[in-house]
């Protein structure tokens, strides 16, 4: 693939927690440091201008992925290439465009505003971060970021808590956009609205996509949501991508048995789309100790002995349909 | 079996009082599963809480009546509310940590709801009610429950402590079941798990089931009726697969249009305008007026009432007047 079809591209990705325990909880509870495999060896790509779906079951990694591709965490192992270039050895000023390239935006609108500022001041430190020193100019720029996000120019010397779930999420995004991004990670932007305001946020991300060519990485565990907003899905399970491709044929026909299972559990009021369900048996293991071979294997019912001792490869099933299997082999 | 009429429950607030559930009347008939399905702090909590009498202090219940098994629960005496309540009536929340005690063994928290609401009907000996607990364990999908009785809530994952406060619930073969939003915090594989065990527990024994959540997908899967609530009030009501296929009110169109489908092709998502009223100072006009695309001057001129359209189905706007 020629480095201008994507914008970023990783391989081989982990990002692994140490919990350590205090000498005292060892002595007592005879329990050691552990690691939690949080993010287990990922490669992905996404492609300029494209919205990914990542979706997966709470606890499998997603919100971790997202901030180590933004190096908000330092990754364990593994390369992101951003725009082709390895950025593990960028500092200074190629990191600080870097991060100002690549924004989150995150699940609460309000715990992510701090309560004591108005939008004014919360707008004002992405734009002087980005050299806007003139005040008047600073003014103009927010109050166009404001009518691009659905708000009022009044809005400017309001405070957070005078503002409904949807608006501060527009904040949010308003607060992201005066970076001037290009590419965005939305980590569950729409878990905690209504579905009334849910729609209209989805609308805007939507908009705002077309209008500035922006790049998202789309993070939820609702499944119609990302159904609706994505261009292609990837599945996340326990640290590891499981399956990846494009939207309507991921839902159309999904190959991972975890996949068809997590979709054939969707509630829907269509009675058309609803599937048969697989009720998986079982819990999903932990990441401190993964089992071994395919991670999924332990609730798997099509498993069988090479799931156990060997780790699928991804492999391509389908023009663009990416599958960790070994019923696929 | 369950008859609401009229219920009526306000808070008294500095800036007012506000009418959490208003002139709500619903029914309920033995062994129905009624979905009660509405976005946030439209009063489907409060509703239930209601029924219980559990509206906490300042909140306090206007006016109506509910009737259960011929009898107002209203004009009960708290003695036999409270008999009512676990007996015959149980609910199950949403957090399952604010039902279980996090310093009691799982076992023996259910032990204990079958105790209690045993009260004078003769003694059964601990072997016999820790007999009864395994195979309420068992029955609500809780593997390997000899060891499991011995655990604590902490060692049980979100899906597991939700089968417990099922067990509890059950443990006194209720008649009817309160469930509020009781998967909203699950994953989706796990909602099916416990969905499923609901409907099971509906069919093989009959227990009602008023079903409350934000998710018209999940109502419309797992329930046989369903009341959709706006601002404090119930807005239409109907058998669900009719209300789902032809809805007749303007807000339950909207929320059908706003929620994303997995059909093909994708369309762009029609939302409802604006935010959710707070609910202080509503007056008996259409709450939903400002956002209603079908609006007409008449709407915001004079009261409108839950009018009874045929086939079962009820709808509160003026259009069907
Ligand atoms: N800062 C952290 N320290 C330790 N463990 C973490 C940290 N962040 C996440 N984890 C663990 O990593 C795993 C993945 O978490 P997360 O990425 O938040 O999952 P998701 O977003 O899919 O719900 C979980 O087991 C979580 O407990
Ligand atoms: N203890 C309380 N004090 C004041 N207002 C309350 C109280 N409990 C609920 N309310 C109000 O009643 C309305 C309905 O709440 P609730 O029934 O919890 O909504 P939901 O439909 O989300 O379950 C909300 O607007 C809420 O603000
Ligand atoms: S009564 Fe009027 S405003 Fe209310 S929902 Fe009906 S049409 Fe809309
Ligand atoms: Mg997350
Ligand atoms: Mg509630």
């Amino acid at each position: 693939m020629k480095c201008d079809d994507y914008i970023l591209r990783v391989e081989g990705l982990k990002k692994h927690f140490v919990l350590r325990r205090s000498l005292l909880t060892k002595i007592l509870t005879r329990e050691r440091d552990c690691t939690v495999r949080a993010v287990d060896g990922v490669d992905l790509v996404i492609r300029r201008g494209e919205t990914l779906g990542l979706v997966g079951e709470s606890g499998c990694g997603k919100s971790t992925l997202g901030r180590t591709i933004l190096k908000l965490y330092e990754p364990t192992e593994g390369k992101i290439l951003f725009r082709g270039e390895d950025i593990a050895g960028w500092r200074g000023k190629q990191m600080d465009l870097f991060r100002r390239s690549a924004q989150i935006i995150f699940q609460n609108p309000y715990a992510s505003l701090n309560p004591r500022k108005t939008v004014r001041d919360i707008l004002s430190v992405p734009l002087l971060k980005r050299g806007v020193k003139d005040p008047k100019e600073r003014e103009e720029e927010m109050v166009t970021l404001l009518e691009k996000v659905g708000l009022k120019p009044w809005h400017i010397d309001s405070y957070p808590h005078q503002f409904s779930g949807g608006q501060r999420q527009r904040i949010g995004f308003a607060r992201a956009l005066a970076m001037k991004p290009e590419f965005i990670v939305c980590d569950e932007p729409v878990s905690s609205l209504d579905v009334s305001v849910q729609a209209q946020i989805l609308n805007l991300l939507s908009d705002l996509q077309q209008e500035m060519s922006l790049t998202y990485l789309f993070i939820a565990h609702d499944l119609s949501v990302v159904y609706h907003v994505s261009d292609r899905v990837a599945v996340m399970y326990l640290g590891r991508i499981v399956e990846t491709a494009p939207t309507e044929a991921l839902f159309e026909d999904p190959k991972h048995p975890y996949t068809r299972a997590l979709l054939s559990a969707i509630p829907s009021v269509d009675r058309e789309t609803r599937r048969k369900r697989q009720i998986l048996e079982g819990v999903v293991p932990s990441s401190i100790d993964p089992p071994s071979g395919c991670p999924f294997h332990t609730r798997c019912p099509q498993a069988f002995t090479e799931c156990r001792l060997c780790a699928p490869r991804s492999v391509e099933v389908d023009s663009g349909h990416h599958v960790a299997c070994h019923l696929y082999v | 079996m369950l008859r609401i009429h009229n219920l009526t429950t306000e808070f008294p607030t500095r800036r007012g009082a506000v009418r959490a559930v208003e002139e709500m009347s619903l029914s309920l008939q033995r062994g129905q599963i009624m979905g009660l399905v509405g976005e946030s702090g439209c009063g489907k909590s409060v509703t239930l809480l209601s029924i219980l009498r559990l509206v906490a202090r300042p909140g306090r219940i206007i006016s109506g009546s509910i009737h259960f098994e011929g009898r107002d629960i209203l004009s009960m005496a708290p003695a036999e509310v409270r008999r009512i309540r676990g007996a015959d009536i149980a609910m199950v929340f949403q957090d399952p940590l604010t039902t279980l005690n996090p310093v009691f063994r799982v076992g023996e928290q259910i032990r204990e709801s079958l105790r209690v609401h045993r009260i004078g009907t003769g003694r059964t000996s601990r072997r016999e009610e820790r007999e009864t607990v395994l195979s309420l364990m068992k029955e609500v999908g809780i593997p390997s429950p000899e060891s499991r009785y011995w655990q604590y809530p902490h060692e049980f994952s979100g899906g597991m402590q939700q089968r417990a406060l099922i067990a509890i619930a059950l443990a006194c073969r209720p008649k009817l079941l309160l469930a509020d939003e009781p998967t909203t915090a699950l994953d989706v594989t796990i909602q099916a798990q416990i969905l499923e065990l609901l409907s099971r527990i509906n069919s093989e024994r009959g227990t009602a089931i008023l079903f409350v959540t934000h998710d018209l997908a999940v109502a419309s899967e797992f329930c046989h009726w369903i009341s959709v609530m706006y601002a404090g009030r119930i807005v239409e009501q109907g058998p669900v697969d009719e209300v789902i296929a032809d809805p007749l009110h303007p807000y339950t169109e909207g929320l059908l249009r706003s929620i994303p489908r997995l059909v093909k092709p994708r369309r762009r998502l029609s939302p409802i305008p604006g935010d959710v009223p707070d609910l202080i100072g509503l007056t008996n006009r259409c709450s939903f007026e400002s956002r209603c695309d079908r609006r007409m001057p008449e709407c915001a001129e004079r009261p409108v009432s839950l009018v009874d359209v045929g086939g079962g189905r009820h709808v509160r706007c003026i259009l069907y007047e």
